[in-house]
């Protein structure tokens, strides 16, 4: 096949040496002990993106995130300043979770101009600040000036609000994210708020899922209904448009002839009916126009960029519309899936319903690769095997596998030096 | 329930005008495929029409028929979803993943 060049090695894979070629385990995926440094190496130490700026959009704003692998659940508010901040979602005095509706582990999200704790009544500002202690008298000493609530780091990049649980960040937001990710500062996202969110508890390892979404190798196999019937070719492969890897960031991107512009028989009838699809609308927003860092490899026709930011954020740049997913650890075996449809808010009848069927057929195929992850998760942790394969293809598969040793390594050697 | 140049649609209405895509797919796990070929075959002939008729008023300001209508269409959607795409009520190899919508435009 080959339809696109690749690097002068001949392969993307050996065009990044220290990936190797040969055949990868997946132990990480499920062995506990793995977790464990995961929790401490990874979701303690990366920059996690927990939302968007217009899930606050007002002063009093606010949301929680629960935080499960890294055992916290941290709250985002923007303050009377319309500063952005993020807390550890905890009370200083006895400890309980400050905010929450119905039940402490779910989210939850709301407007408000103070915090007060569902136990003992104790105040906090929108800054964090204790202002309110019930009988102050009654305690001893109380040195309300330091018993704030617990910041938590908070940065924003492009409208994406990200925590760092770490004592001090080992890098700046901006540093994190290197120069491929802020390829997308200018991406419109901002204006992209007509917003429709998904959620899922999954039955896998995350990364088991990550996997499934930074290649394409899959798709003629799990999801050959992507192609209607008259036109389906069961040979059929599919070879990406170009890889690039940052740090410990990925991307992939494809190429070639836009459904819209094919025959009508590579279309289903609701797809013809209402111009929008499997691959989202067809026509672009006026001002929809691409910047250049979203399509780094130069592809022409460009379909689409699949920015993996590290450790469980995808980003999923088209022309004019965006997803956006989130894996987040809950066990060894388990995760909470986010996903995210960001659309120009529609102007029209005609908009809003290509918007509705952009969303409808996403969720079909996402169900299909959800669908898959149970038996993939049981039957890793048979143990049976412990070396599998990776095609040129899958290069981004070996380099999160590869990226999340690295830092568990790191992590090691860290906790070891401090020990010795 | 529906404007009156749709009014052979009125007997899927009261099923199918439906305000959330949580509703809409309850609708369609629960449906036989020969419940909602019934419905795709009345309606999906009309379909560019109903667009057309919708997108005769602002879409911040739809009389509720046209809104009704309007919901009867994202019904359509996702009832083509088994009737063209995969030939059975869920996603082939779907399993038992589920895919729960939390927040959407309205309408």
């Amino acid at each position: 096949m080959a339809r696109w060049p690749k690097p002068p090695e001949g392969t993307w894979t050996e065009h990044h040496p220290a990936l190797g070629t040969g055949p990868i385990s997946f132990a990480d995926s499920y062995a506990p002990e793995f977790y464990e440094l995961e929790r401490e190496a990874v979701f303690k130490r990366a920059w996690l993106n927990v939302g968007r700026v217009e899930d606050v959009p007002r002063d009093g704003s606010y949301f929680t995130k629960e935080l499960d692998v890294a055992k916290t659940s941290v709250v985002v508010v923007r303050d009377g300043d319309g500063q952005i901040r993020a807390f550890h979602n905890i009370c200083r005095h006895r400890g309980n979770k400050l905010v929450w509706q119905d039940f402490p582990k779910e989210e939850t999200r709301g407007t408000c101009r103070q915090f007060s704790c569902k136990y003992h009544g104790w105040r906090y500002g929108l800054d964090g600040t204790l202002v309110h202690v019930q009988q102050e008298s009654e305690f001893f000493d109380l040195d309300k000036s330091g018993l704030g609530l617990v910041p938590v780091h908070c940065d924003l990049w492009n409208g994406f609000i990200f925590v760092n649980l770490d004592a001090e960040p080992r890098q700046s937001l901006r540093e994190f994210l290197g120069p491929m990710v802020t390829g997308l500062d200018d991406y419109p996202f901002g204006k992209m708020t007509e917003r429709y969110d998904y959620v899922a508890d999954n039955n896998s390892n995350w990364k088991i899922f990550a996997d499934a979404f930074q290649e394409y190798y899959h798709v003629p196999g799990l999801h050959p209904q992507q192609v209607p019937p008259a036109v389906r070719n069961p040979e059929a492969g599919f070879e990406c448009a170009h890889f690039q890897i940052d740090g410990p960031h990925r991307l992939v991107s494809t190429g070639g002839a836009r459904r819209w512009t094919l025959p009508a028989e590579h279309m289903y009838p609701i797809e013809q009916a209402t111009r929008s699809g499997m691959v989202g609308p067809w026509h672009t927003p006026a001002d929809g126009g691409l910047p250049a860092g979203a399509n780094p490899g130069g592809i022409e026709p460009f379909g689409i960029s699949n920015f993996q930011i590290f450790p469980n954020v995808e980003i999923l740049v088209y022309e004019g519309w965006y997803i956006w997913y989130r894996y987040w650890p809950t066990s060894p075996n388990t995760h909470r899936f986010d996903a995210t449809l960001g659309f120009y808010p529609a102007g029209s009848v005609r908009e809003r319903i290509e918007h509705e069927v952009a969303a409808v057929m996403f969720k079909e195929f996402a169900l299909q690769d959800a669908g898959m992850l149970g038996g993939t998760q049981t039957a890793l942790e048979s143990g049976v095997l412990d070396r599998f394969p990776l095609n040129d293809q899958e290069i981004l598969v070996r380099h999160l596998h590869a990226t999340v040793a690295d830092w568990v390594e790191g992590y090691r050697r860290d906790v070891g030096g401090m020990t010795s | 329930m529906l404007p009156a140049a749709f009014a052979e649609l009125e007997l899927f209405a009261r099923r199918w005008c439906l305000a959330t895509e949580t509703e809409r797919y309850a609708e369609r796990m629960r449906s036989s495929m020969a419940d909602m070929h019934a419905f795709y075959d009345a309606f999906f002939p009309r379909l560019e029409e109903a667009i057309e008729y919708c997108d005769t008023y602002p879409l911040a300001d739809l009389p509720q028929e046209a809104t009704n209508l309007l919901r009867l269409v994202y019904s359509l959607v996702m009832v083509s979803m088994s009737v063209e795409i995969f030939a059975q009520t869920k996603a082939v190899n779907a399993a038992d993943a589920v895919l729960v919508r939390t927040r959407e435009p309205q309408p």
